[in-house]
Order: C-alpha cells, then sequence, then structure tokens
C-alpha cells in the first residue's frame, strides 16, 4: 500500500510542497524519541530493511541504521565495493536477490545517477535514495530543510546559498529542487568550473564571489569539496580554493547580518571551511547530523504507510 | 523468362519517384536478369513475369544507409551480418555500410573480405564493409587502405571514437585520394567529452549526469574541414547533431571543400527530453540534443548542406542497456524505424519533398559513397524499395529482424512504412 509519499522516495524533485512539508512536520515528534533513555518505539516491527550501499557512506549509513533501529524494524546492511559494473552481478539481479528474501525496504547509496529509480522501478519494496551519483540524496535535503527552519522558521523567502562543487554534488540539486518548492529563495557560489553550465536556467542565482553571497544569505549550505575535483582539473589547487571561495571568520565578519553555517560533511577543515567557522556560534552542523535520525525516521514511517497521527502515538509510546 | 534462370519482375502501377534521373510518375518498373530493364511509362506483362501491385505505392531506387553497425565478427549474440542484413531489408534498405568497429577490427585486407562475403552469403541487403583508419582503431598507424579497397572496403572510418592525431588525419585524407573513396569521421574531443553520457544542457544539469558539449563535435568538424581543404581529400561527417556542425558544414561547402555530411534519423527526431527518467534506449553518441538542434539539422538537409540520411544502427544485448544510465553502452538500432521516422518528421510535416527524402536515402548515398544503385535508369542493379509513405504503424521491437531491441521508438506510431524490397531483381522482403 502507497503512503502519502508514494512508493519510493527517489528525490526531492518529484516531491510536492505539502508531501516535503509533511516530512518534516513527522520528523518532529520522532526527533523527540531520540531523546528518550530508551529510544525505541515498535512503529516499524516485523519490517526488513536492507542498507544496500555501493560507495563507501559512514554518516548517512549508520544514520539510517539508528532510524530504522529506533522505529524496531530488522536491518541488514550490503556493503558493496566500487559499483555493480565492477563487481560483475548488475543492480538489477543483486535487487531480484534481495526481493526474492521477502524484504520491505531498501535503501540504497549508489555512484550511478539514477540508480535508485531504476531499482524502484524493478522490485516491488519501497526504494530510499540515500545518494545517486550526482543526482540527489533527498533526506539530505529534507535534515537540511528541517534545520533551516528550526532556526529560520517559514522558509519562504528566505535567502540561501550553497556553496561549492554543484556540478557534482546531489545534495546541491535535492537542496535547490526542495528549498525552491517551499519557496525559499536560492543561490549558488563556487568557481565555475564546479557549476552546471546551465544553472541560470535552474532557477538559482548565481554568485561568483563567495563575499557576495555571505552579503545576500540568511545561511550558507556549504559543499565538501572532493580532493579528486583538483586532480581532474576543475580547480588549480585546494590551496587556492580555500583563499578565494572558503568560507573563513574573516569573511563572515564583514557580513551585515548573522547568517547560519550548514554542511553535509564531512569536512575539509582549512578547505571549503575554516575550523573557527565551523565550530562558531553560527553552526548549525552537529543539529542537521541529529535532524537527520529524525528526518530519516520520518522517511521510514510514511513510506511504510503511515499516517500522521500515528505518528504522534509513537512519539507517546503507545504505537 | 530471363536468361539466368530468374523471372522478370514487374512492379505495376506505383508512382516512381526516382531523383537522380527527375523522375516521378505513375507507371511501370520492370527489372530483368537483375538490372533495371524499364522504368516509366505503363508496358505489357512480359512472358512468366512475376507482377507486383505497386498501385497506391511509392517504387523508388533501393535506400542506401551508409552508416551502420553490425557487430559480426566478434559480437554475434547482438547481431550478425545475416539479421543485420535481414532487418535492413525489412526496413527498406537495399544496401548497408557497415562500420568497422568489429572484434577483432575490420582494418585488413582479411575482415573485409570476410563481412562482405558473409554479406553476400546472407543474401539480403548488399553490405558494404568499411575499412578502419588506422589499426585496430588506436589512432596511431594507418591501416592498409589499397588493399581493404581491393577487397571491397567502399571507405574509411574509425567510428566509435574520432582520429585524435590532427597528422593522422590529414595522412588518411591524402592516401585515400588514390582509392577515390571518403574518409568518415567520428567527431568527438574526447577532453571535452569523456565521461560524458548526454547532451550537455538543462536535462544534464537536472539529471546530475555529466554531459557532452556541443563544441566536441564541432571542434572536430571545423578541424577536418580545414584538412580536407589542405588535403583535397573527402572528408565525410558522421552523425552531425548540432546547430553549429551545419553551420560548420555549410562553411565548407560554400568555399567549395570537398566535405559531404550525414544526420540520424533519431537526431531529426528526438530531443535530450527522451532521456528523462534515464532512459537508456535514448542514450547514443553524439546524444540526443536540442529542439534548435533539431531545427538546424532539418533546415540543412533541406538546403543540402546535409547531404544523407542515416541510422547508426547500433545493436545492443538487452542486459547491456537494462543497467545504471551512465553504465549503459551508446547506441540504438535503426534499420527498421528509419523509413518511417522520417516520413513522419520530414516528408509529413513538409521539412523535406518525397523526392528530397528519397534522394537524402537513396541517390546521395550511392553518389558520394560510389555505390552501385541510387537510380532506376536502365542497366542500374536492380535494387528497389517499395513503401507507403502514409501507412500508420506501432514500433514493436519484438517483431523486429535485427537481434537489437533497443529503439527509444517502441510502442511510438509512425506514419511511413517499407512494403517490399528488391534486391538484384530478387523480392527478399515482403510485408506480412
Amino acid at each position: 500500500m502507497a503512503g502519502p509519499l508514494g512508493k519510493d522516495l527517489l528525490g526531492l524533485a518529484p516531491l510536492s510542497a505539502e508531501q516535503i512539508r509533511l516530512v518534516l512536520d513527522t520528523a518532529i515528534p520522532f526527533r523527540e524519541i531520540s531523546e528518550r533513555a530508551i529510544k525505541k518505539v515498535p512503529t516499524l516491527r516485523g519490517a526488513t530493511i536492507v542498507n544496500l550501499f555501493f560507495e563507501a557512506s559512514t554518516r548517512t549509513r549508520i544514520s539510517f541504521e539508528f532510524a530504522e533501529k529506533r522505529l524496531s524494524a530488522d536491518t541488514v546492511n550490503v556493503a558493496v565495493a566500487g559499483s555493480s559494473v565492477s563487481k560483475g552481478e548488475t543492480l538489477v539481479d543483486t535487487a531480484r536477490n534481495l526481493e526474492a528474501m521477502k524484504i520491505d525496504m531498501v535503501v540504497i547509496r549508489h555512484p550511478a545517477s539514477g540508480a535508485a529509480r531504476f531499482l524502484a522501478e524493478r522490485i516491488e519494496s519501497n526504494v530510499i535514495n540515500a545518494g545517486d551519483g550526482t543526482n540527489e540524496h533527498p533526506t539530505q535535503g529534507l535534515l537540511d530543510m528541517l534545520t533551516l527552519r528550526d532556526r529560520l522558521g517559514d522558509l519562504a523567502g528566505k535567502r540561501i546559498c550553497i556553496v561549492g562543487d554543484v556540478l557534482h554534488s546531489r545534495v546541491a540539486r535535492s537542496n535547490i529542487w526542495g528549498l525552491k518548492k517551499l519557496g525559499a529563495e536560492v543561490a549558488v557560489c563556487g568557481p565555475r568550473s564546479l557549476l552546471p553550465n546551465a544553472i541560470g536556467e535552474m532557477g538559482v542565482t548565481v554568485f561568483d564571489r563567495v563575499e557576495a553571497a555571505i552579503e545576500w544569505a540568511d545561511a550558507l549550505n556549504i559543499l565538501r569539496l572532493q580532493l579528486e575535483r583538483m586532480e581532474a582539473g576543475y580547480i588549480p589547487s585546494l590551496r587556492e580554493y580555500n583563499r578565494v571561495f572558503g568560507v573563513t571568520s574573516a569573511r563572515l565578519e564583514h557580513a551585515s547580518r548573522d547568517l547560519l553555517i550548514l554542511h553535509p560533511g564531512p569536512m575539509n577543515r582549512g578547505v571549503e571551511i575554516d575550523s573557527d567557522v565551523a565550530d562558531g556560534p553560527h553552526s548549525v552542523i552537529l543539529d542537521q547530523v541529529t535532524n537527520g535520525v529524525a528526518v530519516r525516521m520520518a522517511v521510514l514511517y510514511l513510506l511504510a504507510g503511515g499516517k500522521p497521527e500515528i505518528a504522534d502515538a509513537a512519539q507517546k509510546g503507545v504505537a | 523468362m530471363s536468361l539466368n534462370g530468374t523471372r522478370d519482375l514487374l512492379l505495376r502501377g506505383g508512382r516512381i519517384v526516382d531523383p537522380s534521373q527527375g523522375l516521378d510518375m505513375v507507371g511501370d518498373v520492370l527489372i530483368r536478369n537483375g538490372v533495371i530493364e524499364h522504368a516509366g511509362g505503363a508496358i505489357g506483362t512480359p512472358d512468366g513475369a512475376d507482377v507486383v501491385d505497386a498501385s497506391g505505392l511509392v517504387v523508388a531506387p533501393g535506400l542506401i544507409d551508409v552508416h551502420i553497425h553490425l557487430r559480426e565478427p566478434g559480437r554475434e549474440d547482438v547481431e550478425t551480418v545475416a539479421t543485420g542484413a535481414h532487418s535492413a531489408v525489412a526496413g527498406g534498405f537495399t544496401g548497408v555500410c557497415a562500420m568497422p568497429n568489429t572484434r577483432p577490427v575490420t582494418d585488413n585486407q582479411a575482415t573485409v573480405g570476410f563481412v562482405k562475403r558473409q554479406g553476400e552469403a546472407a543474401g539480403f541487403a548488399r553490405v558494404y564493409p568499411y575499412g578502419a583508419i588506422s589499426l585496430g582503431q588506436k589512432g596511431e598507424t594507418l591501416a592498409e587502405f589499397g588493399e581493404m579497397v581491393q577487397a571491397g572496403a567502399v571507405a574509411f572510418s574509425d567510428d566509435g571514437r574520432p582520429v585524435e592525431s590532427a597528422h593522422l588525419m590529414r595522412t588518411a585524407l591524402e592516401y585515400a585520394r588514390a582509392f577515390n573513396v571518403p574518409v568518415a569521421e567520428h567527431c568527438e574531443d574526447m577532453t571535452l567529452a569523456r565521461g560524458g553520457s548526454m547532451n550537455e544542457g538543462l536535462m544534464s544539469a537536472k539529471l546530475g549526469l555529466k554531459g557532452i558539449p556541443a563544441e566536441a563535435e564541432e571542434i572536430y568538424v571545423i578541424r577536418d574541414i580545414l584538412l580536407a581543404k589542405r588535403t583535397g581529400g573527402h572528408i565525410h561527417m558522421c552523425h552531425l547533431s548540432t546547430k553549429g556542425s551545419v553551420e560548420l558544414v555549410r562553411w565548407g561547402k560554400e568555399r567549395g571543400i570537398n566535405v559531404t555530411a550525414e544526420v540520424c534519423s533519431h537526431h531529426i527526431s528526438l530531443t535530450e527530453a527522451a532521456v528523462d527518467g534515464y532512459n537508456t534506449n535514448a542514450k547514443m553518441n553524439p546524444p540526443l540534443r536540442t529542439q534548435e538542434d533539431i531545427d538546424a539539422l532539418q533546415e540543412g538537409l533541406a538546403d543540402g548542406t546535409i547531404d544523407l540520411l542515416v541510422t547508426d544502427h547500433a545493436p545492443h544485448h538487452y542486459d547491456e542497456k537494462e543497467r545504471e544510465f551512465a553504465d549503459a553502452p551508446n547506441g540504438i538500432v535503426g534499420l527498421e524505424t528509419a523509413l518511417g521516422v522520417n516520413c513522419t518528421y520530414l516528408l509529413h510535416p513538409g521539412v523535406m519533398s518525397l523526392s528530397q527524402m528519397i534522394d537524402a536515402m537513396s541517390c546521395k548515398p550511392a553518389r558520394v559513397f560510389h555505390l552501385p544503385g541510387g537510380t532506376l535508369t536502365r542497366g542500374a542493379v536492380g535494387d528497389v524499395s517499395v513503401f507507403d509513405p502514409d501507412r500508420k504503424w506501432t514500433v514493436d521491437p519484438k517483431q523486429f529482424r535485427s537481434k537489437g531491441r533497443n529503439t527509444p521508438y517502441g510502442g511510438h506510431e509512425l506514419t511511413g512504412q517499407a512494403l517490399l524490397t528488391v534486391v538484384g531483381g530478387r523480392v527478399v522482403y515482403r510485408l506480412a
């Protein structure tokens, strides 16, 4: 039975503003479960969930696993080194084998854009995209939005700038689609070699200089700069990146107002973000991590067909 | 009854459209001893002739596709010369040029001869092998053009990959002059295109796929036009896909440079939007582009800047396409849909007249590649396509003669279908 989000969560592009708000609202009671001494409710008791990770991940995988366990689901972690290409077995065969073991949900992380959708179209189980190539990372987008909403209130008209390697970032795409649906103004800032050529047609503002982005924004979402980008020749050096595009306390001092600092992690301290900013008073980076578990609990629960009112009951521990 | 034992074939009462001689009339075509005996007004039925009623149908010189991939030798599980040639006649084609990116590469006289003999043994469309420009298509050493021409090669190409060395391309253009054959380039600057799996633009940005910019193609188009100007060789541009490429070819032709160009049916009919949803059957190289590019390519066909229509027929195994988009191979099959696609997207909207379309699918391919056919003049090979440009049909890949099912047109309704194909006076295909 399809719940209020449909069968799968593949991205934020396919969701409506109402569906996004539903996830964020549902996450709040679930967040409180994690504050308890006994962090467990029986909501998904008997459900089997496979965490299928074709890419290395620590934070996202652990966050999903906590979310699943706090909802009492049975979980299996499958970590596949490299993509299915190097592995021999195709993705579709892997999926069908899992399904033959009668599972209920699959959380998939994969290096190819579209892989989560590919899987979802071929199996009956609910599929949750935990990051597919450079396409989307919807639960990261949702937890970013919950964190922003906690601090800024209604996001309509709020100014969020995504800073860094937008070209290769699934986090950037999920943020752009999700934030725009909630009425926020979205900008990107980074070297043009790390922005999609067609970025202007995606309905976002582009800042070439991080100083201008800081002046404009209510919040910065700072993306991790992968070392491989330097090796592939997209930027001259990490050192220069920090000098030109790094978010530093010196740059923030010039801002005419306080702004929130987000980072999806893991951080390269001293590259895209300086330590005193990451650890500073405006950083909500650890709030993002806390919210990550709550948002994932909400997504699991809603995909399982849950009604929002049951979430309240679950929070009270009677469901 | 004719001398060699084959019976005369009379195609009666069709609309004969033969741009090679400016013919467009209702009449009869008679093929005797495998060659055209008559194409024009109504004639009587010779004794013992097979007669086909072609009234209401178009009778044209056999269609020729100068750019297809048969997978033999090497990947006979995906396509053989025989299945590909069968697919060709089912799409109205009487001649096809097979690209040399086989395994091993068709870069020597033995392999060229093998492909040609496999085509003759199959007895469907005439199969003309390409030879590779460089040994192993590695872009290093010029292959033996002379011996390959002797064995039946009609043109040279490293298609599937570009000739990265401008020096090697220059040498190929110069060397090919002795044999009067075209050198066909797959235009793609790999330093721009590597890792890309679709057109670079808004759709690639949305889908999170690495794009291939138009300039990756155009840089090679202008490079090779300039090399053709320098050498006097005949450069043929494979599968052009961008507006800029059309403009550059126009620039070259205006200066009298020996450049010809082809466009694939999918590039004049589908945009990059077909990729949405990560549809691997819309993945090919060069990729589907934008409506602006389609408009320019169609205009180029209409004004003759682009000489030929081709398919770039590229069969792949089902398993190879049933996977993550970035990992799926490039290419789609096209022989059995091309006529329908061209009628639907070029003829019926009025982009090209029937005569222009047949010119680009039959007469010009024969002329540009120096092949038999492409005409119904007396004494020409008896290769004829009979089709109904107005017949509606729905593409069902399961019905293909090709082993490949990888098409973006599955379930599409097309208008225009091949009904009867004649090669050397023999009916090799008739729509059931």
